[in-house]
């Protein structure tokens, strides 16, 4: 009986090593390509394509210095700088107007609520371009090509229907009683909403604002169609600038600034990866 | 009739104030956009000059093509492309995603770290700079190949993304790499189904592959059914890695030219704005048909718990 229970243990044990194995060694040629690109960054462009290490036998950081010269007037300091004022600027935008709706549909009880609602979800399915050209063609009118209006104003509508529905999510969890109590205590809409709602969803804030810093940080088309001139370019735009005027010659650098550029992403993976996980599980938000 | 207060007046109006600026963007944004991208789909349109009525010209271009036009066989290319990658690729995605989800819903140390590398691709995967590391590595000189040469001996490796008949694996490669959402997405589902069905159907005697088909397999359907949903929703509109890994120009030989690119380049580099449009409400009709046809399907085939 104890000689079975042992080997059973044996093998649980055995059986724990073997998924640990396949989890690391899977996992290892998954980022393989991220880590190489890594310490490709630091290598002598004259050896990047003849190293398949990870390891560079003498760091240099001229790729770096080199890269964030940029092309010609324009250093990828401006194109972090523009990237940065639309990714802050459209995160203020969606922590706003997207949980005022969420609160609308979340809470508030009104004819027509779940209508609205329900064309709201069909929206979320909708593939973007139906929308791109008449939509190109308004801001065109407006004279805002080549400004960064086209992509920050559209946040101020709360055109971002993954994150009103996660939010949604979130605040038909938060207990009824707190508002009512409010009520009696003479609140309004807007101050429960304020007071109330917003503090409770804060979980779900700090995931709307990563998310949409991410795709915001990330998006390229969008940039591709109204950010015409260079000074005005974000740092997929400038990535891309680099690798067209740029030859053969330029690998380093252009591996440097592509490591530059995903930072942001990987340090606020990293502090906040906790809410990542629960806004891709409560909404299966796509990656 | 029931007589109704200012008060409730006042209520609905008050609730309405919350949902204006949603509202507002639903009509200027979405709505009427639709609208208006419908119309253009009739018309010609190069955005300088006022769009001209065409019928359904646009439309028969797009497949059968007329008397003065010829059929556009890059736009059937460029479908043809983006299915066969939307198919090869969700699936595939799909597969990874389970296979690591259930090799990690075990009680092992370091799963929370480990669930959090898996996700780097994902997190990463949508930038330029990835679809830059793409375009150098499966290039002919590129690190796949010198891994190929060096330590597997092959001594003439395809040049992948330069060649036509590869270009678009290394594309359905990247997509696939990115299958930390559906695993996470998956991992949580896994730790739903109740462990008592394991152990009740072990005692019967049942084995893990049985288990797999008979247990996790119908307890996971409804989220295998919405992540392949969403995942075929979002591949159908693939467009930053299709424009870097090919410079642009969905090449070589139209071998990479997406259904998005190709919308994108009639509309504004040939500024043949009509036709995009065009493009764009039948993509519009695919993917709410494929999504229908989904729903239709998975009537037979999901099996939601008495839980939902």
């Amino acid at each position: 009986m104890k000689m079975k229970r042992m080997r059973r243990r044996d093998i649980e044990l055995v059986q724990k090593i073997v998924t640990h194995f396949f989890i690391i060694t899977i996992g290892m040629g998954m980022l393989y390509p991220v880590a190489w690109l890594i310490s490709a960054s630091f290598k002598e462009t004259s050896i990047i394509f003849t190293d398949p290490s990870l390891l560079p036998k003498t760091i240099t950081f001229q790729n770096y210095i080199e890269g964030w010269k940029g092309i010609g007037i324009v250093n990828f300091g401006t194109f972090f700088k523009n990237s940065f004022l639309i990714s802050f600027l459209c995160v203020a935008a969606n922590l706003v107007f997207c949980s005022l709706t969420a609160y609308a549909f979340g809470r508030l009880k009104f004819p027509g609520r779940d209508f609205w609602f329900a064309l709201m979800m069909l929206t979320l399915m909708l593939p973007s371009h139906v929308t791109t050209i008449p939509r190109y063609v308004i801001f065109r009118t407006l004279g805002w090509v080549d400004t960064i209006l086209p992509l920050v104003v559209p946040r101020l509508f709360a055109t971002d229907a993954f994150f009103i529905f996660l939010l949604v999510q979130f605040v038909r969890t938060i207990p009824k009683d707190l508002d009512e109590s409010a009520v009696i205590d003479g609140c309004g809409k807007f101050s429960i909403y304020l007071r109330i709602i917003m503090p409770l969803m804060v979980p779900a804030l700090i995931t709307t604002m990563l998310f949409t810093f991410l795709w915001t940080w990330d998006d390229f088309f969008n940039h591709l169609l109204y950010l015409n001139s260079p000074q005005k370019y974000t740092v997929p735009m400038g990535l891309r600038l680099f690798l067209d005027a740029s030859g053969i010659s330029s690998w380093g650098p252009m591996f440097a600034m592509s490591v530059l550029s995903l930072v942001p992403c990987f340090v606020l993976f990293f502090s906040l990866q906790k809410y990542f996980i629960q806004g891709i599980t409560t909404t299966g938000l796509k990656g | 009739m029931k007589h109704r207060s200012i008060h409730f007046f006042k209520d609905v109006f008050s609730s309405y104030a919350f949902l204006l600026p949603w509202l507002a963007g639903f009509f200027f944004l979405t709505l009427y956009p639709m609208g208006y991208s419908l119309y253009l789909s009739f018309t010609n349109f190069n955005v300088l000059q006022s769009p001209r009525w065409v019928g359904l010209r646009n439309y028969l271009i797009m497949f059968t093509g007329n008397a003065q036009f010829p059929r556009d066989e890059r736009f059937l290319n460029s479908l043809g492309v983006t299915f066969r990658y939307v198919f090869l690729s969700v699936p595939l995605k799909l597969l990874f995603a389970l296979a690591v989800a259930m090799l990690m819903n075990q009680k092992l140390r370091f799963i929370p770290f480990y669930r959090t590398l898996y996700y780097i691709p994902t997190l990463l995967g949508g930038s330029v700079a990835i679809a830059v590391l793409w375009r150098r590595i499966f290039s002919a000189d590129g690190l796949v190949n010198l891994l190929l040469r060096t330590f597997f001996g092959v001594p003439n490796p395809p040049s992948w993304i330069s060649d036509p008949r590869y270009a678009l694996y290394t594309l359905v490669a990247l997509a696939v790499w990115q299958f930390g959402s559906p695993m996470i997405i998956f991992l949580a589902g896994l730790k739903q189904i109740p462990q008592e069905y394991y152990e009740a159907s072990s005692v019967d005697g049942a084995g893990k592959i049985r288990q797999f088909f008979a247990i996790t397999l119908p307890g996971l359907s409804p989220i295998i059914f919405f992540n392949f949903v969403m995942q075929m929703i979002s591949a159908f509109q693939v467009f930053t890695q299709a424009f870097i890994i090919s410079g642009g120009s969905g090449g070589p030989l139209d071998s990479t030219m997406f259904y998005s690119l190709y919308l994108y380049l009639k509309g504004f580099a040939f500024a043949e704005m009509g036709y995009a449009s065009a493009m764009a409400w039948f993509l519009l009709v695919i993917i709410a048909a494929l999504t229908a046809l989904a729903f239709k399907i998975s009537g037979s085939l999901v099996t939601y718990g008495s839980g939902e």
